[in-house]
Order: C-alpha cells, then structure tokens, then sequence
C-alpha cells in the first residue's frame, strides 16, 4: 500500500483504504478464473486487458496523453477563439485550469510509483479555433473521448488508490463534456451507460491532433 | 431542445445496444440481460463457484452489497424524475426533455443493477419510500435544485465504492454509470444558474470540488438523502 500511496496534493483528499487493487485483483482472478472461465473478460473489456498489459504506469502515461492535449487545446482556445460570451470564455479557461491540475497530479503519480511521466507531445488543431462553433464541437469530441478512455482503462488498474485518482478525474472530464455539451445546445448525458473505450480506439481518435 | 439536438440523440447508439457491445454479450435484448452478460456467470458454470468461505464468495457478497446501496439510491432518483415528470412543472421545452431523458436513465440504471443482482445471486433491495412532496410543493427552482444536489450526492456515492469493487466487470458497469451520474450533475447544477461552485467541495455548483472529485462515504451518503425517505 505504502508503495502507492500518491503524493499529489490535491489527490490527498481521496482516502482508500484496505488491501492493494492488485492483491485482490489477484485473488479474485485466480479465483473467479475457475468459476467463470473465459466468459467473463469479452467484448470491450477483454480488449482493454490486452491494451493496457503495461500495469498502472503504462495507464496513468496514456491518461496523461490525454491530459496534455485537453490541456494544450483549452490553452490555446482561451488565446484564440473569437466571439465567446462571458460564460463560455470561464468555461474555457476552468477547463484548461482543471486539465492541467490533472496533468500535474498524473505526472506526479508516475513518479512517485517510480515510473518516467512520457513527454508532452506536438499537438495540431487544425481549424478547430478558427470559430466558436468549431472549438465547441472538437471540445465535446475530446471529453466525451476522455470519458470513455477513463472508463475503459480503470477496470484494469491494480492500485486502489490509483484507481481512486482515475475515478476522481473521469468524473470531472464527463462533468466538461456535459457542460460542453449543454453549450452546444446537445444533450449533456446522451446515455444511459457511458461508454468505456480500449486504447487503440482512444489512439485512433486523437491521432489527428498529435504531429508526427 | 434544437432539431440538431434530437438529431443527435436519435443518431447515438441506444444505452442498451451501447452498454451491450460494451460487455460483449450477444443476444441480449435488455440493458438488464446485458448486465447479465457482463457478470459472466451462467447457470451451469455458477456450480463450480467454491463454498461459502472462499475468496470468490466473499467477494460476491460485498460486491453485492455495494449494488443493492446503488440500487436504493438509484430507486430514489428513478423516483423523483417520475414524480417531477407527472407534476407538470416543468413547462421549458428544453429542460423537460433532459428531466425526462435523465429519468430514463436512472431507470436503466435500476433495471441493470437489479439483473446484476440476480445474477451474483443476490436479493435486490425493496424500492425505498420516498417524500418528495414537500420539495415539489416548493415549485420548480427547488425542484431542479434539488434534482441538481441529488446528482451531485449520486455521482460522489458511486466514486466512494469504486474502490470496494472486486469483480471487474461490476466495476466497469459501475463506472459507466458514474460518469453518468456526474454528467446528469454539471448539467442541472448549470441549469439551476450554480455555476461551476467554489471547488472546495460540498454538493453544489457543475464542478464542486474542481478538478479533482471528491467521493463521498456510504454513511454520509444515507444522511444526506435522508430527508427524501419517508
């Protein structure tokens, strides 16, 4: 437990307590293994497995992809949209001051679980900027994608407080893609169930903003 | 609600076709067999579960336990966007049908949790009884208002119990609805004109705790909804 206990700050508030995500998870699996058999990791979730083999470090870097590029597209959003109300350009820079609060809790997560935080990458927005219309609809892109990468990747995390961290930030990133979305005059929770996505679909999506 | 909104909303996959491809099942026709699926436990297998004492029942059982505490809190939501739906309060075009959608799920959410239930061999807990009367004879601000709270209490319950998960299909079900819950919350509290709140915690505004949220302890929970138990 020790060895995971996070130093971020801000994540200090958010107590766990009991056994390990991981001792358990490896109780449980062995367990359930025989019980259940294959039947029980199909479908997205098996697919999630095989994604995020890595452990806890190789998930918290790929959030921190993430996290970095909501960052660096709110950033620029506040410099470069023309024509947002009062509202809207709060809005803007509370999501770009909540994505970079998670960019500095995830990186230093990584380094406290004696992992190497990946660096931050070049990022293209294309016209994203170029009207309020635009920057809403990449900006619903984004976090509903961030939603859905949270929720696809935290069943497979080991540590409960790692866990905890990832639960805390998705549930901020699904709170920006409903007001987001209420901006956009859409419907803020379109589902019942959100969706939880596997890496390679998250990578596939946000590959156009990475250069190179 | 603009044309392109319904737009989108006919064009999104339905929750339960969703939440279905989710878990991989196939053949299931309900959100409910879905969860059912998810579970990964049929009949015939469930025979080799060990005996009682074993990891596998222990975790079952807390597991359990923290659905039928979803289950309660779900009930009471289904509940109130029923009767805040039936009192006719709401005449905005726009915010009825986000009362109404937002209804719908919390009731998905009811009907999955109770299949998921069943299916670790667990009893779902009765429906509460509820008091909402007194908040819907105060007219709609404080419905919404409190539509808006309850969200926040919702979303902060299911972060609380993430942690307590053991099978990781009940967790992946679990988050899929708090991140829900947490959407359901920004946009009444939006709505409701809290704006985004101080961000240093309690149950009010879109983003209350800021960047980062806070979970909320079973106890408190039950406290905090306490008034809307008769």
């Amino acid at each position: 437990m020790a060895s995971s206990r996070l130093v971020a700050p801000e994540l200090a508030t958010i107590k766990v307590q009991g056994m390990t995500r991981e001792s358990f998870l490896m109780r449980s699996t062995l367990a359930a293994g025989a019980a259940y058999g294959a039947m029980s990791a199909t479908g997205l979730i098996s697919s999630a497995l095989a994604d995020a083999g890595g452990g806890d470090v190789d998930i918290l870097n790929y959030a921190l992809t993430l996290e970095f590029l909501e960052t660096e597209f709110y950033t620029q959003a506040a410099k470069r949209v023309k024509g947002l109300s009062k509202y809207e350009s709060d809005l803007t820079k509370e999501l770009r001051d909540n994505e970079g609060a998670h960019v500095d809790a995830l990186t230093a997560t990584i380094k406290q679980l004696g992992g190497k935080p990946v660096a931050k990458p070049m990022f293209q927005f294309g016209g994203a900027f170029a009207s309020r219309t635009a920057y809403f609809k990449t900006a619903n892109v984004l976090e509903d994608t961030g939603v859905s990468a949270y929720n696809g990747a935290a069943p497979m995390i080991k540590s409960v407080d790692v866990l905890a961290a990832a639960g805390s930030i998705v549930q901020v990133e699904a709170r920006h893609a409903a007001m987001i979305r209420l901006v956009r005059d859409r419907p803020p929770a379109p589902l019942g169930f959100d969706k939880a996505s596997g890496m390679d679909e998250i990578l596939a999506a946000v590959k156009p903003f990475i250069k190179g | 609600m603009t044309d392109s909104a319904l737009r989108e909303l006919a064009d999104d996959p339905s929750s339960r076709k969703r939440f279905f491809k989710m878990l991989g099942g196939a053949g299931a026709v309900s959100a409910a067999t879905v969860v059912l699926a998810a579970c990964g436990n049929d009949d015939d297998k469930a025979e080799a579960t060990p005996p009682a004492g074993s990891d596998v029942k222990d975790n079952n059982n807390s597991d359990l336990k923290v659905l039928n505490y979803a289950l309660t809190l779900e009930f009471l939501e289904a509940d109130f966007y029923k009767q805040v739906i039936a009192s006719g309060l709401v005449k905005d075009a726009k915010v009825a049908s986000i009362a109404k959608k937002f209804g719908q799920s919390e009731q998905e959410h009811v009907d999955a949790l109770i299949a998921t239930i069943k299916k670790l061999g667990g009893k779902p807990v009765d429906a509460p009884k509820t008091k909402f009367q007194p908040t819907l004879d105060k007219g709609l601000k404080a419905v919404l208002e409190t539509a808006a709270t309850v969200e926040n209490l919702g979303a902060a319950a299911y972060l609380g119990q993430a942690g307590n998960i053991k099978s990781k299909e009940v967790l992946a079900a679990a988050l899929a609805i708090h991140s829900v819950e947490a959407r359901h919350a920004a946009a009444l509290n939006i709505l409701v004109g809290r704006g985004f709140g101080d961000g240093k915690g309690g149950l009010e505004g879109a983003l209350p705790d800021g960047a980062f949220a806070k979970p909320m302890s079973e106890a408190a929970v039950l406290k905090a909804v306490k008034p809307f138990l008769a």
